[in-house]
């Protein structure tokens, strides 16, 4: 894993002395909340609802036992006892004290961890695919250049004031896990003719309210040429993206409005500007990062292990647990572990701080020392041993983490909506708790395969709906809480924005329309091989619109 | 009818403004107000209460008095009110079944 060098350590440390003080001199009331609102943004420290919310950032997903630990030291000592693990990788505390949280960051950077940049019109968090390093499909670990994204990304002068925020995603594999296409930049790794390392780009993704899948600007971007490449769409964006009017300021409406042959050709423009300059890539710069991620020392063994077939053959829950939640490891005799956050009937991406410590251990015992966040608000135990499985399940099952069902109807992806958020205009996480206990036996969810819930509480589609195979969008409507249906979104290689099915339903309703829709499928599907996504591609909306409404 | 609310600024606790411009932690316990004129002049209460370091985010809201019992309008202010429907423990909610 990447350590801090001297260059951030001091300025995460500057960061919090600089932060302590403003904490200071607000309460002193030196600072207005004027003030003092923007600056507690750039720490990442929202005012919600009930409390502060303290939005914390796990670069690219990626951490190990010791941090993992100290998230659960934190939700523990300063919090309610629990973190919420975000769509966007990172973790919020939802309950900390404003005049905590110079103590919390102080914790945090003993970690080598941070608030910076998880809010406020700048590049956020890097996102990556959560089995970089580990899946077998990779053509080589996006991590390093996350990495490498981050540390030019971080407290960049040019791009802290960007006309709104700024998303990047990376993923290294062909099936793309990391939605590279719904993000401002989406890096999708790859290699040319030659062998050699490169990006195809993408540029203008994003969800929000005007839901717009990312355009491809380049097919093959060297590898040399990600900083200053990047740095070119950042400048035209900074440039030419509209300050007018926040909610046309993504850099996906500078793509639609400028058309992209003519954006494509601002950036290359810029590009040749800067390409030979100080942002070119030393090949020794790039290796020495690489190193910082070199794969774990892991012996090859078998391709299968006695014995988790033999505890496969009568344990059916553990039986669902491997044919779900396992992603094939590169090293034959390991895989890659999803610990389900997505208990039946249970918030999705919550964890207590005891579970928190139990991953830690895990990670640290099974691991490699390990860890990993998906965007889709699961735990990943990247390098785990085949054979052993039966004694991590066994400890998964004693902290409740051990649903079989990644990628499945309950796997839902739900922002925290009303129950939290200052912006929300309905409640996600009761309608995906209503869902899982709905379709929770294993025997149902695995009758009906791979199928993507995503809900989010209002139009900002932090819960991803877009891009769900069935998305729900909460509003309100008349004072009371309203759902959008969505089908056929997905945000994989094959991207696609879900198409709004009909007329919203009632809270009361809408579980019964998602049912609806899932008999619908069942009824009309190939066979069992053919998913919900793909039936839905190959018949349209028609069958699903006259169930849920009846024929026109 | 309506009623002025705000977060403390120390712990970030909703509160409603009291009688004698008092921040009181239970919206049963708010202040209402009637008309533009009453309604502005609490907001005013807000917006020293503000600059003196008390609480962040004033604005007011509606409610209605149901049997003599305060209560939201909107659901965004129920919840306020109460804590998240997905965590009956925390928040307000929890400190009424213990009080």
């Amino acid at each position: 894993m990447y350590r801090y060098d001297e260059f951030d350590a001091s300025f995460v440390n500057q960061r919090t002395e600089q932060f302590k003080d403003q904490v200071r001199r607000r309460l002193a009331g030196e600072l207005s909340e004027d003030e003092f609102k923007p600056l507690r943004l750039m720490n990442g420290l929202y005012l919600q609802l009930h409390a502060y919310m303290l939005r914390v950032a796990i670069p690219y997903g990626t951490l190990n036992g010791r941090q993992m630990r100290k998230l659960a030291h934190i939700a523990r000592t300063y919090d309610k006892g629990y973190g919420h693990f975000t769509t966007r990788q990172n973790i919020q505390f939802n309950w900390p004290k404003l005049e905590d949280t110079p103590k919390i960051l102080e914790e945090l950077a003993e970690v080598e961890m941070h608030a910076i940049q998880t809010s406020g019109n700048c590049i956020r968090n890097v996102t990556a695919d959560h089995f970089a390093g580990a899946a077998a499909d990779e053509i080589a670990d996006p991590r390093p250049y996350a990495e490498i994204l981050r540390q030019w990304s971080s407290l960049h002068p040019e791009f802290s004031f960007l006309p709104r925020k700024f998303k990047i995603a990376i993923t290294g594999a062909p099936n793309d896990r990391a939605a590279v296409q719904v993000h401002d930049i989406g890096l999708q790794l790859t290699r040319n003719d030659e062998g050699e390392i490169g990006f195809e780009v993408f540029v203008g993704g994003g969800l929000g309210r005007t839901p717009m899948i990312g355009r491809k600007v380049r097919d093959f971007l060297p590898e040399e040429d990600l900083l200053a490449y990047s740095e070119a769409i950042l400048r035209v964006y900074n440039r030419y993206g509209r300050r007018d009017n926040k909610y046309k300021a993504r850099i996906k409406i500078l793509v639609h409005e400028t058309g992209l042959e003519e954006l494509k050709a601002d950036i290359e423009a810029e590009f040749e500007k800067i390409r030979y300059g100080v942002l070119r890539l030393p090949d020794e710069e790039v290796r020495r990062i690489e190193a910082y991620f070199a794969p774990p020392p892991l012996e090859v063994g078998s391709a299968t292990s006695d014995a988790v077939e033999a505890r496969r053959a009568k344990d059916a829950a553990f039986a669902q647990f491997l044919a779900h939640n396992l992603n094939p490891h590169r090293v034959p005799g390991y895989t890659s572990v999803t610990l389900s956050m997505k208990p039946i009937g249970g918030i999705p991406g919550d964890a207590s701080d005891a579970q928190m410590d139990v991953i830690a251990d895990l990670a640290e015992q099974y691991g490699q020392d390990e860890l990993r966040i998906s965007h889709e608000q699961n735990v990943i135990l990247p390098h785990v041993k085949l054979d052993d499985l039966p004694v991590l399940f066994d400890k998964l099952v004693e902290a409740e983490i051990a649903e079989g069902n990644a990628g499945l109807i309950t796997d839902i992806i739900a922002c925290p909506g009303m129950d939290y958020c200052a912006l929300a205009t309905a409640r996600s996480i009761p309608v995906a708790q209503r869902i899982s206990e709905r379709f929770g036996t294993s025997e149902r969810q695995a009758e009906i395969g791979e199928l993507k819930i995503k809900i989010s509480g209002c139009i900002n589609a932090c819960g991803h709906h877009h891009v769900g195979h069935i998305g729900i969008l909460g509003l309100e409507k008349k004072g009371e809480e309203f759902y959008q249906v969505t089908l056929g979104g997905s945000a994989n290689e094959n991207a696609s924005i879900g198409e709004i099915v009909g007329r919203g339903f009632s809270s009361e309703q809408v579980i019964d329309a998602i049912e609806t829709l899932v008999d619908t499928y069942l009824g009309l599907r190939s066979g069992k091989e053919e998913t919900f996504l793909e039936a839905y591609r190959r018949v349209g909306e028609v069958p699903f619109k006259e169930a849920l409404y009846g024929a026109a | 009818m309506k009623v002025i609310t705000a977060n403390r600024l120390l712990n970030g606790d909703v509160v409603w403004l009291g009688e004698n411009s008092n921040w009181v932690e239970r919206v049963t316990l708010a202040k209402t107000f009637d008309g533009k004129d009453a309604v502005a002049e609490g907001l005013e209460i807000g917006v020293t209460a503000e600059k003196n370091q008390e609480v962040v985010g004033v604005y007011e809201m509606d409610v209605t008095n149901e049997e003599g019992v305060i209560v939201p309008v909107r659901l965004r202010e129920r919840i306020r009110a109460a804590g998240p429907t997905t965590h009956p423990e925390f928040g307000k909610q929890a400190q009424a079944v213990s009080a």
